[in-house]
């Protein structure tokens, strides 16, 4: 592995001043945030296998290339996984692209975002330097915690080499509840519902129906399953159901010509925005998925004005703006944290410093 | 004891300029300048190193801050901010020619907001204060410091603190939701969002645990959760403390994560009991306690769970709390470890490394050794759910060269720490206590991007100067040093 890793090396080097690098795990998700026609692909898929895993240690270390479904597949062969449940989109997607580009699944609403399960990162910088930081326990504050920095950093500040991540036990039992409201109602009740001890693990409304699933110890589901009522749904449907969730399979993601689709992270408690009936709700509230007709630049500002922000998740149009503008001290701090690490612009600007 | 230079700065003033220009910005029983008055901000709760600072703001206003940031800005006068002084690692050590910006005045909850479930407070406001007020809802704040019934906030934000409970609930940074603040130059900032997922980098992260060296915060909204209903608590013994090791990471492995996990050693046990009488079994090497919190039948199902592996583990004695008060009465002895083994000993010096899990037993044994070679004892207790240790070093100030031995002493146990993958710090912050060990953890690359992730946030330098980030010429003399394990050249000079 320390061949490929020279060779990468040798790669971010030799372009420092002459071209920009978009790192490319498995390619699933190079679509997302903003392109860069001009930047060469520097490949990382090579680098791929699992470090260590101890189970009873709940970390797991592995290459930044290794498959995000390797890396699953064996957790689950020794009843873990990863709570954030990171979308894969193809069966390509690795472990470094799901930390690069920081997106959780529909469990962060009860089990907790990517970022929080970063424990450490070996790392490759635009300097052509090799740096370690966090590690692989639990509770360490040496240095400033910079692994977490490079989970959603869109590659924009070095190549994932290795991630370290906390891993968790399966939950013992689950079960997936639907019932019938508006979405106003299921805003209400995922809130209401959050403040109470309950094993929620995830849930969605999307017209007209309001799905919720519960994670924990037998008893605790049971129990919640039975206060809170609902129709049950058989496992199979529930596990296809979180998974086009997951993997944005559902008709609301799927774009038609001249539509954008826009991905507005709201403070959970925003009512329903009455145009915004179509939604896909997530989160508890905090996600909200909505297909629009392209052109309208309105709902960075609608989401901001709440204390949220929006993301033009598909369907940009060149040269349009894909994340919601930063505070301009904010941006200066961003614009430093990039120069420290990749002084010359080697890697792609996929995350926009403006 | 041990005195610290911290790195060379040159204000732009004297002590006398600036303090005129402090008296522009405040009113007087906001300011500290009166020698005697300055020795009550000299140290925070690692007493061993002293400094004197020029002088001690305590602002009421957000106002305040900004003004004093921007003075010493100008000035150039090194700014090291406060909460309540309750650090164990001298993050709050007073800068010999700054500014020691209190913000434990800053104390206001600001809003709660139970359909939320968020509360939005001010730096200065009490850790255990935003449980306090959360509870009429059924809310609280996970995150639970020993010293949580007088640390703050702001602190907690500084140093990703956590508790034992955080192996199910989490660190400071998987609880705070935004923080709102000024960098060293007085511009304002906002880290994080009440949204999920703030957009661009994770500041937020950056900024928890950063030793209030990148900015400081007076606004702070965490997440509240709602109060488990019920927790019981088991209490078990082992005739050794690899046995009580193997048994920690066996509940592990059986799928469980309890709510604590905690392990004491021998000496930690009777000086707990001899103390607080939690009635913990004194024959025993290690003392376990593991404790499940949720739903009555969750809690049922958990325990008779964790009850089977420690049998199977060897436990020699296992009882369950039986009510809410033997509970808490299992919990007394185990926060009381650390005023125990000042009972027991002069002065003792606490150390913070996590390990990984399995490494417990060599982790102890070496430590068993190390208290022969440097003729001091130790005392053991460990989050061990999430392998975070904290020995206890006893010593007497008042002997000459005890305190030299239990500081290489703790250094020994810091390094073998991370000679066995682990960190030299898990929730106590490196400070300037930890500061050579950082030389170990980290080469010289890494030590030179978190400088640059310093000058990010703050390019002058003046927050919290000489914390935490040791120079490369600092790791050269440790380096030096630290050529005979454990024996210091010139061990009688004052170090650094």
């Amino acid at each position: 592995m320390n061949a490929i890793v020279d060779r990468l090396r040798e790669q971010v080097l030799e372009a420092r001043g002459r071209r920009r690098l978009e790192i490319r795990g498995g390619g699933s998700k190079s679509w997302y945030g903003a392109p860069d026609p001009e930047a060469e692909p520097l490949e990382v898929g090579l680098l791929s296998g699992i470090i260590r895993y101890e189970p009873s240690e709940l970390v797991l270390t592995a290459y930044g290339g290794t498959p995000l479904a390797e890396v699953e597949a064996l957790l689950a062969r020794h009843g873990q996984w990863l709570p954030f449940s990171p979308p894969h989109f193809t069966d390509s997607a690795t472990i470094g692209g799901a930390v690069a580009a920081g997106l959780s699944g529909p469990t962060r609403w009860g089990h907790g975002a990517l970022r929080d399960y970063v424990l450490g990162v070996r790392v490759l910088d635009g300097q052509g330097r090799v740096l370690r930081f966090g590690g692989e326990v639990m509770k360490n504050v040496a240095g400033y915690d910079v692994a977490r920095l490079f989970a959603g950093s869109l590659g924009t500040l070095g190549v994932i080499l290795e991630v370290s991540l906390k891993v968790l036990p399966l939950p013992p039992a689950t079960r997936t509840l639907r019932f019938a409201c508006s979405q106003d109602e299921a805003i209400e009740r995922f809130n209401r519902w959050a403040g109470q001890p309950l094993p929620l693990s995830a849930s969605a409304w999307w017209q007209g129906e309001m799905t919720l699933r519960l994670a924990g110890a037998r008893a605790a589901v049971e129990a919640a399953a039975a206060r809170l009522g609902g129709e049950v749904l058989p496992d199979e449907a529930a596990q296809r159901f979180w998974e086009e969730v997951r993997e944005q399979s559902l008709p609301v993601w799927r774009l038609q010509e001249g539509e954008v689709l826009w991905r507005l992270a709201l403070p959970p408690t925003t009512p329903a925005w009455a145009d915004a009936e179509d939604a896909l709700v997530e989160w508890g509230g905090g996600l909200r998925w909505l297909r629009c007709p392209a052109g309208d630049d309105s709902w960075f500002e609608r989401a901001r004005a709440v204390g949220g922000h929006a993301v033009r998740w598909r369907g940009a149009r060149a040269g349009e703006r894909v994340f919601a503008p930063r505070g301009a001290a904010e941006r200066a701090i961003e614009e430093r944290l990039k120069a420290a690490f990749d002084p010359d612009g080697v890697f792609a600007r996929r995350l926009p410093l403006e | 004891m041990a005195e610290t230079a911290s790195a060379p700065v040159s204000p732009a003033v004297t002590r006398e300029v600036f303090i005129t220009e402090l008296r522009r910005l405040l009113p007087e029983d906001a300011l500290i300048h009166d020698e005697a008055e300055l020795r009550a901000y000299e140290c925070d709760g690692l007493s061993a190193f002293r400094e004197l600072p020029w002088a001690v703001a305590l602002p009421r206003t957000e106002e305040e801050v900004v003004a004093l940031l921007q003075t010493c800005h100008r000035l150039r006068v090194p700014v090291v901010p406060r909460g309540a002084g309750t650090g164990l690692s001298g993050g709050a050590l007073p800068h010999p020619q700054g500014l020691v910006l209190s913000l434990a005045r800053l104390n206001r909850i600001l809003a709660l907001d139970p359909f939320a479930r968020t509360a939005t407070v001010q730096p200065g406001v009490r850790n255990l204060a935003i449980s306090e007020a959360a509870a009429p809802h059924g809310l609280y704040y996970a995150p639970d410091p020993s010293s949580q019934i007088a640390c703050t906030l702001g602190g907690n934000v500084a140093e990703n603190s956590g508790g034992v409970h955080c192996l199910k609930y989490g660190l400071t940074v998987h609880n705070v939701l935004r923080v709102r603040g000024y960098t060293a130059a007085g511009e304002p900032v906002v880290f994080g969002s009440l949204a999920p997922d703030a957009p661009g980098y994770d500041l937020l992260a950056l900024a928890i645990g950063s030793e209030g060296m990148l900015a400081v915060v007076t606004e702070i909204t965490v997440k509240l959760l709602p109060r488990p209903q019920t927790a019981r608590c088991i209490l078990a013994a082992f005739d050794s403390v690899r046995a009580a090791g193997e048994a920690v990471a066996a509940i592990i492995a059986e799928g469980i994560i309890p709510a604590g996990l905690e392990m004491m050693d021998q000496g930690a046990t009777i000086a707990a009991e001899d103390f607080v009488h939690a009635g913990y079994p004194l024959e025993a090497a290690a003392v376990l306690l593991c404790e499940s919190d949720g739903t009555p039948e969750e809690v049922e199902e958990e325990i008779a769970r964790m009850g089977a592996v420690l049998e199977r583990c060897g436990a020699t004695e296992w009882r369950v709390s039986r009510d809410e008060e033997e509970r808490l009465r299992f919990w007394a002895g185990r926060k009381a470890a650390f005023p125990a083994a000042g009972r027991v000993s002069p002065d003792y010096y606490c150390m913070d490394g996590t390990i990984p899990r399995k490494a417990l037993g060599e982790m102890l044994e070496a430590i068993a050794e190390m208290e022969r070679e440097y003729g001091l004892r130790c005392l053991n207790v460990f989050h061990a759910g999430d392998g975070n240790l904290h020995p206890l070093i006893l010593f007497d100030a008042n002997q000459p060269g005890e305190w030299e031995r239990a500081e290489a002493f703790g250094a020994d146990i810091l390094e073998l720490s991370v000679r066995l993958g682990g960190t030299v710090t898990g929730e106590h912050g490196v400070g300037v206590e930890k500061i050579n060990q950082m030389c170990v953890q980290f080469s010289p690359v890494e030590l030179e991007a978190f400088f640059q992730v310093k000058a990010a946030f703050d390019p002058a330098g003046i927050l919290n100067l000489g914390k935490a980030i040791p120079t490369l010429h600092r790791c050269a003399e440790y380096g030096r040093m630290r050529v005979s394990r454990g024996k210091l050249p010139f061990a009688e000079l004052p170090r650094f």
